[in-house]
């Protein structure tokens, strides 16, 4: 069941909207922000209450990069992958957080502290290599800094 | 040297705030748009020259001119910001929206006012959390003193301007991408005609602006179509927000006339190549754009000199790559993000990038063969302008094309040596 203030959000982007369907993205992002990722129940509990099919709403759900349908960590680390962040050291910055963490791409640590994604170019390519964590950018990465980074997110 | 798009922006790293805005002439011509007429506008903007920041450069009065207008015309109609910046390479649209998000608002009401659009959308790419912020707080700002809403600014006119954060997808930059994502779809792109002038958000009458575009037109409200077009050193008028990033001394944004040569960008303003690293090449614009070389730096950094180069100047931020970067493992890359973005709406694309992809990847590691020439070409032709929906896959090869043209000595080398010479060990 969404909780009545999910509904309450959903419903005030689906207000602004001439077909309540309209509002899936927005639906899907309210559930995260309360839940961390979207389950199926979640997923069938969206297209009722925005008239359509889990199907319709799941094929949106998996077709964006921010939506979790699988559970993450407590934080997520978002490592940018793309091409300023490759030439200025992504592939080193990788391989540390994996080592670190011991968890591979896509991966949540054991004591589930952490769930370790790529991202596409986060547009700040002239403070490169980034990554965000639970949201926010963090820019300028070495391998020193990283560590100190991670000891902020308990 | 006039910087109108990025004067009112604070050194601190603050956003400028609508009371601070207005101090420094803020919401004049938004004031002013209400009093003209849309057509005339329209006529303005046109006049001024003014080309599409967002990477294909069409003009912006010339896309208005297809909107409806009058009594008769669908309503309600739509005016969409672009601000959904995710052109591996750019930032140049973060700056305008985190440092003076009211900019984009007064351009948003000017344009509106341009096609009679009751209602709009700040496509916001969901990673840019500080930008939210800050719109949130600017659209809080003009509601309260009604310049959005009911009446704008007393001229009896509507303007309900919202805020939308995007679930993360490079196709949502793609204009009808974007109205399907808008619409809560996936954002695959629609076929053309009928264009979105006509048939966009909801089957109504809606125009798809980006950011830099947009924030240029209080300005030339303001100023005026001739000042507009001698602020450019060429044909093409106006300053454009420049980017570099890459082994560059000094990475950054700048706002400088339309026109600027290469080189200046990259030995004045980037500072040169930091130490121990030599210039190879450069995509000009964003990643999908052709790479330039040593012998391009005297080309204007305009639409028409890039495009004579043989690349697009896109998005103006610029990508170095320098002699201790392996091009094939820069390609490499360039093709996984396109791959993988990929909407997978028509086959040349998703089919062959993935291919495009796995080939460099079978060439970087060392397992290329002399017959992957012929197969990395067949690929960039099949997903050629022509062959495809939209523009991502005909983008997504251009860089490609270009390496194999500049640098194709390193992919022999690759494929000769069984190896990649820039990987240690391997």
């Amino acid at each position: 069941m969404l909780t009545p203030e999910e509904q309450r959000e959903i419903e005030e982007e689906a207000a602004h909207f001439p077909l309540r369907r309209a509002a899936s993205i927005d639906a899907l992002r309210v559930v995260q922000k309360h839940r961390g990722w979207v389950s199926d129940d979640a997923v069938k509990d969206i297209a009722a209450f925005l008239d359509t099919s889990p199907d319709d709403i799941d094929s949106v759900a998996t077709f964006y990069n921010l939506i979790f349908r699988k559970p993450v960590g407590r934080h997520v680390i978002m490592v940018c992958d793309s091409v300023s962040c490759w030439v200025m050291g992504y592939e080193g910055l990788r391989d540390r957080l994996k080592s670190r963490l011991g968890i591979e791409m896509g991966q949540t640590t054991s004591d589930g502290r952490f769930t370790l994604l790529p991202v596409v170019c986060l547009g700040a390519c002239d403070r490169a290599p980034t990554m965000i964590v639970d949201g926010q950018l963090h820019a300028n990465l070495d391998l020193e800094t990283i560590d100190r980074i991670l000891e902020r997110y308990p | 040297m006039e910087t109108p798009l990025t004067a009112k922006i604070r050194p601190d790293g603050e956003m400028i705030d609508l009371a601070a805005y207005e101090r420094a002439g803020g919401y004049q011509a938004a004031r002013k748009a209400m009093r003209m007429a849309p057509a005339e506008i329209t006529e303005l903007v046109k006049k001024s020259t003014l080309r599409g920041r967002g990477g294909a450069g069409f003009p912006t009065g010339q896309k208005w001119s297809f909107v409806p207008l009058g009594p008769a015309a669908p309503r309600p109609k739509y005016l969409i910001a672009n601000a959904d910046e995710m052109e591996p390479g750019t930032f140049k649209d973060r700056v305008l929206l985190e440092g003076d998000p009211h900019e984009l608002i007064e351009g948003m009401i000017v344009a509106a006012r341009a096609i009679e659009a009751e209602r709009g959308y700040i496509f916001l790419r969901g990673e840019y959390t500080d930008a939210a912020a800050r719109l949130s707080r600017a659209l809080a700002e003009a509601s309260a003193k009604g310049y959005l809403g009911r009446n704008v600014f007393g001229s009896g006119a509507d303007f309900d301007l919202r805020l939308h954060l995007s679930g993360g997808r490079y196709m949502c930059g793609e204009e009808t991408g974007l109205l399907n994502a808008l619409e809560g779809k996936r954002a695959n792109p629609r076929a053309k005609p009928p264009f979105p002038q006509v048939s966009g958000l909801f089957g109504k009458p809606s125009i798809v602006q980006n950011v830099e575009t947009l924030c240029n037109l209080p300005h030339i409200l303001d100023k005026g179509a001739d000042w507009f077009v001698k602020l450019g050193l060429t044909g093409d008028g106006g300053t454009k927000l420049y980017g570099a990033s890459g082994k560059v001394k000094k990475p950054g944004c700048w706002e400088l006339p339309m026109g600027t040569p290469l080189r200046e960008l990259l030995e004045r303003y980037a500072g040169g190549m930091r130490d121990g690293v030599r210039f190879r090449g450069v995509l000009p614009g964003g990643a999908s754009t052709d790479f330039l070389t040593a012998d391009h730096l005297d080309v204007p950094m305009d639409f028409t000199a890039v495009a004579k180069a043989g690349s697009r100047l896109g998005t103006g931020t610029m990508i170095v790559l320098d002699d201790k970067t392996c091009p094939v493992g820069m390609v490499h890359n360039l093709e996984h993000f396109f791959a993988q973005e990929s909407c997978g709406w028509c086959t040349p694309c998703w089919s062959g990038l993935h291919w495009a992809e796995e080939i460099l990847w079978a060439i970087e590691s060392g397992r290329g063969t002399p017959a992957d020439f012929d197969r990395l070409d067949h690929v960039t032709k099949m997903c050629g302008p022509g062959n495809t929906f939209c523009a991502l896959a005909p983008g997504a090869v251009e860089p490609l094309q270009s390496a194999l043209k500049y640098f194709r000595e390193d992919f022999e080398r690759h494929i000769r040596e069984k190896r990649c010479p820039w990987r240690n060990g391997q």
